[in-house]
């Protein structure tokens, strides 16, 4: 056989898994956003039918007026663009300093780093939890958004993987020229690692914004809630509102898809796993 | 630079080094500065990570709760649970749960992420296909698939049904409970699938010429160049799979509004740990569970450190 025609099957081989492959990620979703769409008498027909009939576009309009959606979206928002701002402006910063700088401690800081990582969230979470009873903060979003400022151990470490691969001589030109150590990270390293600032920040923004632990700890009344658990008031005692709900988890999933189609290039080039140790 | 002239004038090379001391010192910045961009990071990590780590040892040994402040029992809340049939039953049903995810998790992943690392028409699309599971909202999708589950008139038990297979019971089932909730997580696998295809692309691709050369087919491309150097993000995501595996909690909680029907099959370390702080304020003795939880995990992350120098090869070395 000829090379090329053999490395052709082969290619067209691997479409067809990659399409029925395809097919196991994108039919739960599909049924999600058909749900979404039908009247609650077609939710249960069996065999199960794919087009709704009609096709019932009030169940947008109702799932909003159902929960207080556009206070839920508001919240969920404001926690999502917040936190994710705290992880860009300390993650970067944190990890530049342990791919660029020299100081005393920086290789047991990043030991402790990785270590932190292999902490659950459960060991923590009950005194994390009493400590801001005490402040306060329960009852609030700050403890939804407040630690984000401080670094997230899993942005730091992608963060300073990019940060090793970018060249030194850049940074050493403006140094000689007399920049501030602050000039040189904000003015040159930091545009250069715009992609994986867009990664580490687009993971916090999909990890928060359907998060569900978070907001149930620490969100005790209904004007505070985000759409993660506004998702559970369609379930109640007297059964689950389906087409309502899939609508509201259609809404709340379209805009972070759009997201990542057109960010998904820069996206990737922003993940760099060269050089882990 | 000739030897003699480096040997005859002792005193320039030593202020040449001294120069090239102050230069180097010059353009790496000083211990001040580092720590001065790392202390966000320093601020958060002793505020919540290594205090909260610390007071919940100490909790561990009293029976505290938000309403009362408790008093200190030693090791009453650690013997308490060794008799306690709940821990042993959400212990075993992490573990099994965990056994099969993790490797599963990686076996898929990886042959995912290669799929998705050819170079076909309509990438792009394919990656976001595959990513979507990992956007939807764990409630709905939890709900969702207690739908696409449900023995009557679910999408699964359907297709089943077309090939002459009665479906089984699902979620509803004592013996298919865990194992649903395993394709569900695999489900949404899509982060160590963005992690290996990272790992994908770090692969230069000399490698693959230098084998083609050499005449290699697909199969020993596949097992001598490309999983040989994968192995550091398979470890990565391995440590991180495990650790998730052990936290199982929003799917199977959400799914059974907390109850871990049916007959505890599904009820997690985590979502037990969860009911006694926080249903039943038992803080302590959940601080106690939680230490269990670290303890266990991090035995694991050092047997799999300790497995690591036999299969995880780093390139360049």
């Amino acid at each position: 056989m000829q090379p090329h025609i053999k490395k052709k099957i082969q290619l067209s081989l691997a479409q067809i898994c990659l399409i029925l492959a395809s097919a196991f990620f994108i039919i739960p979703f599909l049924w999600m956003v058909s749900t979404s769409l039908k009247p609650i008498t077609q939710v249960f027909t069996y065999p199960p039918e794919w087009i709704p009939n009609p096709f019932q576009w009030s169940n947008y309009v109702d799932a909003t007026e159902y929960i207080p959606f556009f206070t839920y979206l508001k919240n969920t928002t404001v926690i999502t663009v917040l936190s994710t701002l705290g992880v860009i402006l300390s993650c970067p910063l944190v990890a530049y300093s342990f791919a660029k700088l020299e100081w005393k401690g920086r290789n047991v800081m990043f030991v402790i780093t990785i270590a932190v990582m292999m902490i659950p969230m459960q060991v923590t979470m009950i005194p994390l939890f009493l400590l801001f009873n005490k402040i306060g903060w329960v009852g609030t979003p700050l403890p939804l958004i407040v630690p984000a400022f401080f670094g997230v151990p899993f942005s730091i470490f992608l963060m300073r993987q990019f940060f090793m691969g970018l060249p030194d001589t850049l940074r050493d030109a403006a140094k000689i020229d007399g920049a501030s150590e602050f000039r040189i990270y904000w003015q040159i390293m930091l545009p250069l690692a715009k992609p994986a600032v867009l990664a580490v920040g687009l993971f916090q923004f999909m990890n928060v914004w359907t998060d569900f632990i978070g907001p149930l700890l620490y969100l005790t009344e209904e004007s505070q809630y985000t759409l993660s658990l506004g998702l559970q008031q369609f379930q109640s005692q007297k059964g689950t509102e389906w087409g309502l709900m899939m609508a509201v988890s259609t809404m709340m999933t379209l805009p972070i898809i759009v997201l990542f189609f057109f960010m998904q290039k820069t996206f990737m080039q922003g993940i760099t796993f060269s050089g882990i140790k | 630079m000739k030897r003699d002239v480096k040997n005859s004038n002792m005193q320039t090379s030593i202020d040449g080094a001294l120069a090239r001391d102050t230069n180097k010192k010059l353009l790496k910045g000083s211990s001040l500065t580092g720590w001065l961009f790392a202390s966000p990071w320093v601020i958060g990590l002793l505020l919540f990570y290594a205090f909260p780590l610390f007071s919940s040892i100490y909790f561990s040994f009293t029976t505290y709760s938000i309403l009362q402040p408790g008093e200190f029992v030693g090791l009453q809340n650690y013997r308490q649970l060794f008799s306690d049939e709940l821990f042993w039953k959400s212990i075993y049903n992490t573990i099994y749960f965990a056994v099969f995810f993790v490797p599963l998790s990686i076996i898929i992943g990886v042959a995912l992420a290669m799929m998705l690392n050819m170079k076909v028409k309509g990438m792009a699309i394919y990656r976001t296909i595959f990513f979507l599971p990992t956007l939807v909202p764990h409630v709905a999708l939890a709900v969702l698939w207690m739908w696409l589950l449900n023995p009557g008139f679910g999408l699964v038990n359907g297709a089943l049904d077309m090939v002459g297979i009665t479906g089984p019971n699902w979620l509803g089932s004592e013996f298919w409970s865990k194992p649903s909730l395993i394709l569900m997580s695999l489900w949404a696998i899509g982060q160590p699938v963005i992690i290996y295809l990272a790992g994908l692309g770090d692969i230069p691709n000399e490698l693959y010429e230098a084998a083609e050369v050499d005449g290699a087919n697909w199969l020993q491309k596949t097992f001598k160049v490309t999983l040989p150097l994968l192995t550091p993000v398979i470890f990565f995501n391995l440590v991180m799979g495990s650790i998730g595996a052990f936290q199982q909690f929003t799917l199977p909680y959400t799914m059974t509004q907390g109850q871990g029907t049916p007959a505890n099959t599904l009820t997690f370390y985590v979502m037990y740990l969860y009911d006694n702080a926080f249903k039943f304020f038992n803080m302590g003795y959940a601080s106690a569970m939680a230490w269990i939880l670290f303890i266990l995990i991090m035995a694991l992350t050092a047997v799999i450190f300790m497995t690591s120098k036999r299969w995880v090869h780093y390139q360049g070395k």
